[in-house]
């Protein structure tokens, strides 16, 4: 079984490579998003942004003259960890709870943040009831370090998908699939070749790119790179078994494209590829839940930008290994080997 | 001599076609076995089905004794008549890859030598012509060192030249003790290389035997051909079987003489004329009316 495992997987890495268009796109489409993105969103921002420790909405303005503060943006925050966190990221300025006692939380390395702490002093009066001052530290999390993972994840899912979809679909319409179904080779061993020869592909190309911005946009990565290479080789599988699965029994090259675009698109845009989905409603947030690159890029995210650990990633990692045992079984059962 | 492969009424039927109706015939171990008819006869889903590429709607496959399973799988050797290799990949990596995917291994030099593949080794398998893509898919078909093999179509759209070489190749592998089964619309190739033939026609065999014993039995004749355009009067005048297929006349007859002096009457010169033996494609034409080309 292995024997003819590894023989289909050869072969198919060796089309690939050879295939140097393919190649090349692989590599240029991530790179060629991120350096534009560093270059677009390089500078700081020039507005500043206030969390307001609240159950529900923001408070009336009339509550507190600082709430009328121009050239801020003032959001809700539910949760003070939460909170606490953006501080110490640098995506919140400044975090204010105008309870009892009235306190703020502020990053003393944030520039933002030391002047939105002295707009909020400068609204105190004499007879108003002084705030509480709590510094948190932390660096700042660059836009191109958030995104990174987002776009190391939309690459592999482009890879995946398509990839592993177009080719079984090419593979079938043009016979070469009746011509393996001819031989002792069974579909499952067929798929686990696919998945095995794109997920190798996929970790080489995802790691060069990943190398490469790293070397030259000194992307912030504070969790274990093992852990990181644990969640993008399991999202992977993941994927490629999603790619497998819509490319079962497809016979037709223009609808497979229609169906992996359907698959592909709303992830892209649902999954919080290129904006955080925190704002987002809880309808939608359960929505993309639904889909593997959300929990790939919440666990890479939370990995490179909190220094997450493996056991508190678990909860993504297991999500798509049952999403993967899901897509891979349907996908050999329905696994079609030639057009009827 | 046993029984390699039979077949007993295999049926195949989509919803709006029956494509194979009730087939059954046996195929002898060691001996070609040529499955002959028209463009959608039924010859490939019968072939298919017996690959076990497409199941039977009703019907058993059985080989050397037993229900074909995975034993068939890991003997038979297959070239179908529409197969796309992968792009990128060489003549030398194709047929590793699909030995790969055998227990049963053909020593894979001696392939190449039958295969006359050995200049070709390092081409990418899209820069293959129409005859080298033929030898390369029946090597691929070779290199579980089949008992049974399909060749399926194995000549269409081959030049003259280069399915005669074919041929040559479909008798080495034949004198080598491999059972073949071959299906064809070419007549020739049939009579050339297949000890015993079943003709289909409409999903259904219309005939079964040798193709010598088959022409013996329905021939005591010969044929004489003369283009139509070379006569100038009646041929009414002639009493024996009378046909015309483009362009040509062709008379079936026991007395040559009498038909050419009958002719002589009708044509200035007879030096377009050819008397030949009746072959399979006079039969089909005779058992069904029409062409096999048609």
């Amino acid at each position: 079984m292995w024997k003819r495992i590894f023989a289909v997987f050869r072969a198919r890495n060796l089309e690939f490579v050879r295939d140097r268009g393919s190649m090349a796109w692989n590599i240029i489409l991530p790179v060629t998003l991120m350096l534009g993105l560093s270059f677009a969103f390089g500078n700081d921002r020039t507005q500043f942004t206030v969390g307001v420790l609240s159950a529900d909405d923001l408070p009336e303005v009339a509550n507190h003259p600082f709430l009328d503060t121009r050239y801020v943006e003032f959001v809700p925050i539910k949760d003070q960890q939460e909170g606490e966190r953006k501080i110490s990221r640098h995506q919140l300025d400044l975090l204010i709870d105008f309870g009892s006692p009235q306190r703020y939380w502020v990053n003393p390395e944030s520039p933002s943040g030391y002047f939105v702490e002295i707009a909020l002093l400068k609204t105190e009066t004499e007879n108003s009831t002084p705030f509480q001052k709590s510094p948190i530290g932390g660096d700042a999390v660059r836009y191109v370090d958030w995104v990174l993972p987002g776009i190391l994840g939309m690459n592999m899912m482009f890879s995946s998908i398509f990839g592993v979809g177009y080719v079984v679909v090419r593979y079938r319409k043009n016979g070469f699939l009746k011509r393996l179904r001819a031989t002792p080779l069974r579909a499952i061993e067929f798929v686990v070749a696919q998945v095995a020869s794109r997920l190798m592909l996929i970790m080489v190309f995802t790691s060069f790119v990943f190398l490469g911005t790293q070397y030259f946009l000194d992307i912030r990565v504070d969790g274990s790179y093992l852990t990181l290479l644990v969640i993008l080789s399991v999202g992977a599988v993941t994927l490629v078994s999603l790619g497998l699965l819509v490319a079962a029994r497809v016979t037709s090259e223009e609808l497979a494209g229609g169906l992996l675009n359907m698959v592909t698109w709303p992830m892209m845009m649902l999954s919080g590829v290129w904006f955080s989905l925190e704002s987002a409603g809880e309808w939608v947030q359960k929505f993309a839940s639904l889909f593997p690159l959300t929990h790939i890029l919440d666990a890479a995210r939370a990995v490179m930008l909190d220094g997450a650990s493996l056991i508190d990633i678990a909860p993504q990692l297991l999500t798509l290994l049952l999403m993967s045992a899901f897509f891979l079984t349907l996908g050999a059962i329905t696994f079609r080997w030639h057009p009827r | 001599m046993q029984i390699a492969l039979e077949a007993r009424n295999l049926v195949k039927q989509y919803p709006e076609v029956r494509a194979v109706d009730d087939v059954s015939f046996s195929v002898m171990e060691g001996t070609c076995f040529g499955l002959l008819g028209p463009n959608g006869a039924g010859k490939t889903t019968t072939v298919e089905m017996l690959e076990g590429v497409t199941p039977t709607s009703s019907g058993e496959i059985w080989y050397y004794g037993a229900p074909a399973g995975s034993r068939f799988r890991e003997e038979a050797g297959i070239q179908f008549q529409h197969t796309a290799l992968q792009d990128y990949i060489t003549v030398k990596e194709s047929l590793e890859m699909f030995r790969s995917l055998y227990d049963r291994k053909a020593n894979l030099d001696e392939i190449i030598e039958t295969c006359s593949l050995g200049e070709l080794l390092e081409r990418d398998n899209r820069k293959l012509s129409g005859g080298q893509r033929q030898r390369l898919l029946l090597a691929i078909a070779l290199v579980n060192q089949p008992r049974l093999i399909f060749l399926d179509e194995p000549t269409t759209g081959l030049d003259p030249q280069a399915r005669r070489n074919f041929w040559d190749l479909v008798k080495s592998i034949r004198a080598a003790g491999t059972t073949v089964i071959l299906t064809t619309h070419y007549m020739e190739e049939a009579e050339i290389l297949c000890d015993d033939i079943a003709i289909m026609e409409s999903g259904k065999i219309i005939i079964q035997g040798s193709p010598g014993d088959l022409l013996q039995q329905h021939y005591k004749n010969v044929i004489i051909e003369i283009p139509i355009g070379e006569i100038s009067g009646s041929l009414a005048s002639i009493p024996h079987k009378v046909l015309e297929t483009e362009g040509i006349i062709e008379i079936e007859t026991n007395d040559v003489s009498e038909i050419l002096r009958e002719l002589a009457k009708l044509t200035s010169g007879l030096n377009q004329l050819k008397i030949r033996q009746p072959n399979l494609e006079d039969l089909f034409l005779d058992l069904t009316g029409h062409s096999l080309r048609a």
